[in-house]
C-alpha cells in the first residue's frame, strides 16, 4: 500500500469525531441547558446566598465563592460523570463500535477526538454559565474580586475536565451501559460524599493526632477536594472544614501543586482509558 | 488454482488456520481461505456457524486466537493495516447508525473517518436509492432505508474490497436487485466481494463461487455446479403408474435396484443415485406402456447445502 508505516496521528480524524460530540451538544441542547443550570445557580446565590445570615442581595464575592464552590463540588461532577459516561459503551451498546473500528481511525484517535469534543461542550456550558452570571455581578466587583470570580469559573472547568476523564474511562471498561452508569454514580459518590466523611472519621478516630502528616496529600487524590483547596484558600476555612489548619506542610497548597494535582487528574484516567482501549 | 485455495500470486484476502474461541467453545476453527481480485464470494452457513465472526477478524475488531490473516498482502492489526482500512468497504450484519443524523450527515460523518471527499455522498445516496430521504433524520428511516444508508456507507472512497454481513437482510425485491446491480459494476471495476447470506436461491446466480461453513468450520468451497456435484445428492424419482400395471412396475423398480415407496393414491417415490440415473432411464423405456406420468427432481442447491451443513457439524459440535 501507499506510505505511512509509523505510528501516524492523524488529528483530522481525532477532529470529526470531536466535532459530531461538539455539534451533537448543541443540537440537543445539552450545552444551553447546563450553561442556564450555572447562571441561574450562581445567580440566586450571588443575591440570596446571605438568606440564612439576614441579608438578601449582592454579598461580597468572596463569600459568594465560598457558597459557589460547595456548590458546584456536587453539581459539575454529576454533570461531567454524565455527560461522558456514555461515550464509548454507548457507541458499543448501538452497534456502531464495530463500525467505527473497522474505518481507518486508531482507537487512540476515536476515544481522544470524544473527549476532546465532549469537554469543549462542557467548557462552553461552564464559561458561558458562570459567565453570563458575571455580567450582573461585575459592577459590584473590584480586580480582585475579579480573581478570585474567575479562578472559581476556572478551577470548576478544571474539576469537570477530571470527571470526564473519568467518565471516558468509566466508559471503555464498562461491559454495558447500565453498568457504567452505576459506576459512574459510584464515583460520584465515593469523591463527592464518601472521600470526605471517611477522611473526617478517620481525623476524629486519630483525634488529629497524626493528621497533618498525610490528610493535606489525601486531599490531593480528590479532584473534588483539589477545587475545594484552590477556592476556598486559607488555614481558617480548612481548619473549618476538616480542622485542620496550623499544622499544615509547607506549600503543599501551592499553585503548582494544586493546579498539577488537578491535571494529573485530567490526564491520568484518559491514558488509563487509552491504555484500557486498545 | 482451485477458487478458495491459495495460490501462488498475491490474493486480496488470503486467511491461514484462522481460529477463534470465546471462552472454551471453537467458534471459528482452522479456516483456510483465499480469494482474488474482482471475485465476488458468498458466504454461508447456518445461524452461529461463526460468518459473523469471521467478517470481524478479517476486519481486526476481534482479534483472531490462531492463524494468520492478511488482506492486500498486510497483516491485520499491523501497522500497516491503517491503510488498507481505507481501501475496504465494510457492512456489518446489524447496521446501526445515529439516529440524531439525517442521512446526509451520517454519510459525511463516516466520509471524513474514511478520508474520501463528502462532497460525493449525495451522489451516493442517489446511487443507493434514499436520494429523496437524505435530509431526514435516521431515525424516521425504515429497515431497509437504513440498510441502504449502511450499503452507501460501505462504498465511500472507492473500496478495492468489500466485506458485507448480509447485506440483502430488509431490502425489498427491487433494492435487491438494484443492490446486485451496484456489486456487478464494482466487480468490472476489479473490487473483490464477500458477502454472507441464508438465502442461497438469492446470491448462487450472484456470486463465482461459494464457501459453506458449518460450527465454525469451512465444509465446502467451490462453484456452484462443482458443489452441487461434490455433493453426490440422489435425485427424487416420481412416478404415476395405470391402475392396471401397479405390482409389475414396483416389481421391475425393485428387480433394477431401486427402493419405491408406496403413496396413497398408488403413485411412487424413489431416490436415483447420480450413478443410477441412466438405468433409471432405460427401466422407465421399458415400462413406459405401464406409466401415466413421472417427474425427476434435481437436488436444489439447498440441499447441497444442508448436506454440507450436516457433514460439517455432525463430527462434533464442541471442540
Ligand atoms: N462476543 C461473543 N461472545 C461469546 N460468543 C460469541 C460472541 N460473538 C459470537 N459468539 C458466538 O460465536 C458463534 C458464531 O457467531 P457469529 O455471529 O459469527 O455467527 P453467524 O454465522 O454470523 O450467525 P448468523 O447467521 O446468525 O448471523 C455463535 O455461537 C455465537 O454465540
Ligand atoms: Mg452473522
Amino acid at each position: 500500500m501507499s506510505a505511512g508505516r509509523g505510528y501516524d496521528w492523524q488529528w483530522r480524524l481525532v477532529a470529526a469525531i470531536a466535532a459530531k460530540e461538539w455539534r451533537d451538544r448543541l443540537r440537543n441542547r445539552w450545552v444551553l441547558a447546563v450553561a442556564l443550570v450555572f447562571a441561574a445557580f450562581a445567580l440566586l446565590i450571588a443575591y440570596f446566598g446571605g438568606a440564612q445570615s439576614g441579608t438578601i442581595g449582592l454579598r461580597s464575592t468572596a463569600a459568594t465563592v465560598a457558597s459557589l464552590t460547595s456548590l458546584a463540588i456536587y453539581l459539575v461532577p454529576l454533570i461531567a460523570l454524565l455527560l461522558g459516561f456514555d461515550a464509548v459503551v454507548g457507541e458499543r451498546e448501538r452497534g456502531v463500535l464495530d463500525l467505527l473500528i473497522s474505518l481507518p481511525i486508531r482507537r487512540a484517535e476515536l476515544l481522544v477526538g470524544k473527549y476532546l469534543g465532549l469537554a469543549a461542550a462542557l467548557a462552553l456550558a461552564t464559561l458561558v454559565g458562570f459567565g453570563t452570571a458575571l455580567v450582573p455581578l461585575a459592577h459590584a466587583m473590584d480586580g480582585a474580586a475579579m480573581v478570585l470570580y474567575l479562578r472559581f469559573v476556572g478551577s470548576a472547568l478544571l474539576l469537570g475536565l477530571a470527571f470526564l476523564s473519568m467518565a471516558v474511562l468509566v466508559s471503555t471498561l464498562a461491559h454495558d451501559r447500565a453498568r457504567a452508569t452505576g459506576a459512574a454514580i459510584a464515583l460520584w459518590f465515593g469523591f463527592v460524599l464518601v472521600f470526605d466523611l471517611s477522611l473526617l472519621g478517620i481525623l476524629v478516630a486519630s483525634a488529629g493526632r497524626y493528621a497533618s502528616s498525610w490528610a493535606p496529600y489525601a486531599l490531593l487524590c480528590n479532584p473534588a477536594d483539589v477545587f475545594r483547596v484552590i477556592n476556598v484558600f486559607g488555614a481558617d476555612a480548612l481548619r473549618s472544614a476538616f480542622g485542620l489548619g496550623t499544622l499544615l506542610p509547607q506549600g503543599w497548597n501551592a499553585p503548582a501543586t494544586l493546579y498539577g494535582a488537578m491535571a494529573a487528574w485530567i490526564v491520568a484516567p484518559l491514558g488509563l482509558a487509552l491504555w484500557r482501549f486498545r | 488454482m482451485q477458487t478458495g485455495e491459495c495460490g501462488l500470486n498475491a490474493a486480496v484476502v488470503e486467511l491461514a488456520g484462522v481460529g477463534k474461541r470465546y471462552g472454551a467453545t471453537a467458534v471459528v476453527r482452522n479456516v483456510d481461505l483465499c480469494c482474488g481480485k474482482g471475485e465476488v464470494v458468498g458466504l454461508v452457513g447456518h445461524n452461529g456457524a461463526g460468518k459473523s465472526t469471521l467478517f470481524k477478524m478479517m476486519l481486526g475488531i476481534v482479534a483472531a486466537d490462531e492463524g494468520e490473516l492478511r488482506l492486500f498482502g498486510e497483516p491485520v492489526r499491523g501497522r500497516g493495516f491503517r491503510d488498507v482500512r481505507r481501501a475496504i468497504g465494510y457492512l456489518p450484519e446489524s447496521i446501526a447508525l445515529y439516529d440524531n443524523l439525517s442521512g446526509l450527515e451520517t454519510l459525511q460523518f463516516f466520509a471524513r473517518l474514511k478520508f474520501a471527499d463528502p462532497a460525493g455522498c449525495a451522489a451516493l445516496l442517489d446511487r443507493v436509492g434514499l436520494g429523496h430521504a437524505m435530509r431526514r433524520a435516521v431515525r424516521e428511516y425504515s429497515k431497509g432505508m437504513r440498510q441502504r444508508l449502511g450499503f452507501a456507507q460501505a462504498l465511500l472512497g472507492a473500496p478495492r474490497l468489500l466485506l458485507l454481513d448480509e447485506p440483502t437482510n430488509g431490502l425489498d425485491p427491487q433494492a435487491i436487485h438494484a443492490f446486485y446491480d451496484v456489486l456487478d459494476e464494482l466487480k468490472r471495476g476489479g473490487t473483490t466481494v464477500i458477502l454472507s447470506s441464508h438465502l442461497l436461491a438469492e446470491i448462487q446466480s450472484r456470486v463465482d463461487w461459494l464457501a459453506i461453513m458449518a460450527s465454525g468450520r469451512l465444509v465446502a468451497r467451490g462453484a456452484v455446479t462443482s458443489l452441487t456435484a461434490t455433493a453426490d445428492l440422489p435425485a427424487l424419482a416420481w412416478l404415476l403408474p395405470r391402475d392396471d400395471a401397479q405390482a409389475r412396475v414396483f416389481e421391475a423398480l425393485s428387480a433394477a435396484g431401486f427402493v419405491p415407496l408406496r403413496e396413497d393414491d398408488g403413485s411412487l417415490r424413489f431416490a436415483v443415485a447420480p450413478a443410477r440415473r441412466i438405468a433409471l432411464l432405460r427401466t422407465l423405456a421399458w415400462l413406459a406402456d405401464a406409466l401415466i406420468d413421472y417427474t425427476l427432481t434435481e437436488p436444489t442447491l439447498e440441499d447441497v447445502f444442508l448436506r454440507h451443513q450436516r457433514a460439517g457439524a455432525l463430527p462434533e459440535q464442541r471442540a
